[in-house]
């Protein structure tokens, strides 16, 4: 029997990206996003291009009194599950409006937890699976420019380590992905530095790649890990009078 | 952004536009004129403009008919991802370009030839139907017959938005060519090494534009043909469909990757054609090196400099072809311009609303950018419409209007109804503009 992903946001560049890098391994492959009937041509470009099987599943992150149903609903519990689901928000509307932050946070950080947390105990109770988790750089610390959406993915990024933690003594892996910048729907139109840009395709290759090496952590562009690790050593007397 | 063509030359200052659903497209139509562009693999200016929209968020495969090889697939899919799906069951692009990285919008705006036009014509030749977003943001699924279609095949983009269509590809049996070099030590012999080739299904020649005198138009041709599974060495005959990804050292007449500045290119020309006199008159190549030598070579455009290349692709009617070819190699020779890969093909006969093509004779050239270059076009020009000749939008980036239309007044039709029917006002290019169409 062929192994099988889930993917979670299927919409997102990251997520097509990571869809068609899993099928050319001949996964096949589970779509889950809202409006999921708008994937179609996604679907049929997988069946396409590597003849693989897809179904395609109707899934809001926001909504999580329906997970189990959700869970209950696919073809086969997945080999592997990957959560690209997201949305950065925009900082100023986050802190003028608690309701636009309270979107930002469950979409990045409620969401997202709570169904890899219901799938972990499926993976859990059969003893095998990979969950991969699509954070974010800006998790790393918080920043004046998208603390909100930093907090959010600060809070995945602990989920995760928390649950790698927790079934390390199995044989479910947990892995988080740190993509840094990604030229996507996004982010189109921000002037981003090209060195430091990585296109879906390469944060597609880059999971599949932690999978085969068996990596914890990974982010996208060696240079990130770099560069994350010197804002974090950054005493905070230094940090909070910085503009990054 | 500055945006270019892949020549380098011209580069205007342009908003690039990613629509993602056909509703993003209409509305983008309404908000004024603008041209699709796919890879950016045309050279000069036929694919910029103000505002340029960017067709490669539509890039999916919509169903293939493994009976027929019928491939259904929007327009921002590229010919090297349809043959990186489908050769491994064995199908293949049944026109293709030089480049594997263009778009199926671009092959079918440029209506592109491959080296077997003399035998199955150019790439509309193999398209059922294609989906176009007109003016309006509706999306008319021209059929061949229908006038929308036989405007849009060749029509650079400016019947409308290219959004999706279906071609029909070739059977192989394998990923391999057959080639045979042949050689012509000069113009006249060229052109009869290609009279008596007509039934290979490729060919192509490379031609010496450097050296001249008696010798002058001494070419190599080569020729080839898709390999059976039964022609194959016993090594390759297991996975006959699978070559290689990378180009190990040994395949006849591959390219030579070094640095392309224009001084070296007076020596590329000699050595070339000494290093493949020498080389085995037959060989097996893998369809990558064979169809897309340059593609190996990334962003090959960049090795001539900032100041880019000009493209120069003209054809020529058969009953002038010997003239023409004639007057246009003495005019390069004595020029002292140096053309770095000149390529000479026959093409059969084709008769199109717009195609580039028609039988006869297709000279491409290349030049780096320089005076001599720059003075060295308006004589080509005035050679090629002397012998009835036309030019290559695709190619394109300086014909003067006013020869275009003199060479080629199909256009000026096509020019018309675009003014009628509001065409004109929704989708134009810099190259539309230039050449007033």
């Amino acid at each position: 029997m062929s192994s099988s992903i889930l993917i979670l946001g299927a919409r997102s560049d990251m997520a097509r990206a990571c869809a068609q890098r899993f099928a050319r391994e001949g996964y096949d492959i589970q779509l889950a996003a809202r409006d999921p009937e708008t994937l179609q041509p996604d679907a049929q470009d997988l069946r396409v291009r590597h003849g693989v099987t897809v179904s395609l599943h109707a899934f809001d992150a926001l909504d999580s009194a329906g997970f189990p149903e959700f869970l209950d609903g696919l073809p086969v519990l997945p080999n592997v599950v990957l959560c690209a689901v997201g949305a950065m928000g925009v900082q100023a509307d986050s802190q003028d409006d608690p309701s636009k932050a309270a979107a930002v946070l469950r979409a990045n950080f409620e969401g997202p937890a709570l169904i890899l947390g219901l799938i972990a105990n499926r993976f859990e109770a059969r003893d095998s699976g990979t969950i991969i988790g699509i954070s974010s750089v800006a998790g790393d610390r918080g920043r004046a420019s998208n603390y909100v959406y930093g907090a959010a993915k600060a809070g995945f990024t602990a989920f995760l380590s928390g649950l790698r933690n927790r079934l390390s003594k199995g044989k479910v892996r947990v892995v988080t992905v740190k993509p840094g910048f990604v030229a996507t729907k996004m982010t189109e139109g921000m002037d981003l530095p090209a060195r430091l840009t990585a296109q879906p395709d390469a944060v597609a290759d880059a999971i599949w790649n932690a999978l085969q090496k068996g990596k914890d952590v990974i982010y996208v562009k060696g240079l990130w890990r770099i560069i994350m690790t010197i804002i974090r050593l950054l005493p905070e007397a230094v940090f909070k009078k910085t503009s990054l | 952004m500055n945006l270019s063509g892949w020549g380098q030359f011209p580069t205007l200052d342009a908003t690039v536009l990613h629509p993602r659903t056909e509703a993003d497209v209409a509305r983008t139509i309404a908000q004024g004129p603008l041209i699709a562009r796919g890879m950016g693999r045309a050279y000069g200016d036929a694919a910029i403009a103000r505002r340029t929209l960017s067709m490669r968020h539509f890039n999916r495969m919509i169903a293939f008919d493994g009976d027929t090889g019928q491939l259904i697939a929007e327009s921002g899919v590229t010919l090297g991802e349809i043959i990186d799906a489908l050769l491994p069951r064995g199908w293949f692009p049944a026109v293709t370009p030089g480049t594997k990285y263009v778009s199926l919008g671009g092959a079918i705006a440029a209506d592109v030839h491959g080296k077997n036009h003399h035998k199955d014509g150019s790439f509309g030749s193999f398209v059922d139907w294609i989906d176009v977003m007109g003016p309006e943001g509706t999306v008319t699924r021209a059929m061949a017959g229908d006038d929308l279609f036989h405007w849009t095949l060749g029509g650079m983009g400016l019947t409308g938005i290219i959004l999706r269509a279906a071609i029909r590809l070739r059977r192989v049996e394998s990923g391999w060519i057959h080639q045979n070099l042949h050689i012509a030590g000069n113009l006249s012999e060229a052109i009869d090494i290609f009279e008596d080739t007509a039934a290979a299904t490729y060919s192509v020649g490379w031609i010496d534009t450097v050296t001249g005198g008696a010798q002058m138009g001494r070419s190599l041709i080569m020729t080839g043909e898709h390999s059976t599974r039964a022609q194959l060495p016993l090594d390759k005959r297991a996975r006959p469909l699978a070559v290689p990804r990378r180009k190990g050292p040994g395949v006849p007449f591959n390219f030579p990757a070094f640095a392309l500045n224009p001084l070296s290119v007076r020596l590329f020309n000699m050595a070339y054609y000494n290093a493949n006199i020498r080389r085995p008159m037959a060989g097996l190549v893998d369809w990558d090196s064979y169809f897309y030598p340059l593609d190996s070579i990334d962003s090959w455009n960049r090795i001539y400099g900032a100041r880019g290349f000009m493209q120069f692709q003209c054809a020529l009617p058969l009953e002038s072809s010997r003239a023409g070819l004639d007057a246009l190699l003495k005019a390069i020779s004595d020029s002292g311009a140096s053309s770095f890969l000149s390529v000479l093909k026959r093409f059969g006969a084709q008769d199109s609303r717009l195609s580039f093509p028609t039988e006869g004779y297709t000279l491409a050239l290349d030049f780096p950018r320089s005076q001599r270059a720059i003075a060295l076009m308006p004589l080509l020009d005035k050679i090629t419409a002397d012998h009835g000749g036309r030019f290559y939008l695709a190619k394109d980036s300086r014909v003067r209007a006013g020869t275009f239309h003199q060479t080629d007044p199909r256009w000026t039709s096509f020019a018309a109804m675009r003014r009628e029917t509001g065409l004109a006002r929704a989708f134009a290019s810099a190259q539309s503009e230039r050449l007033s169409l």
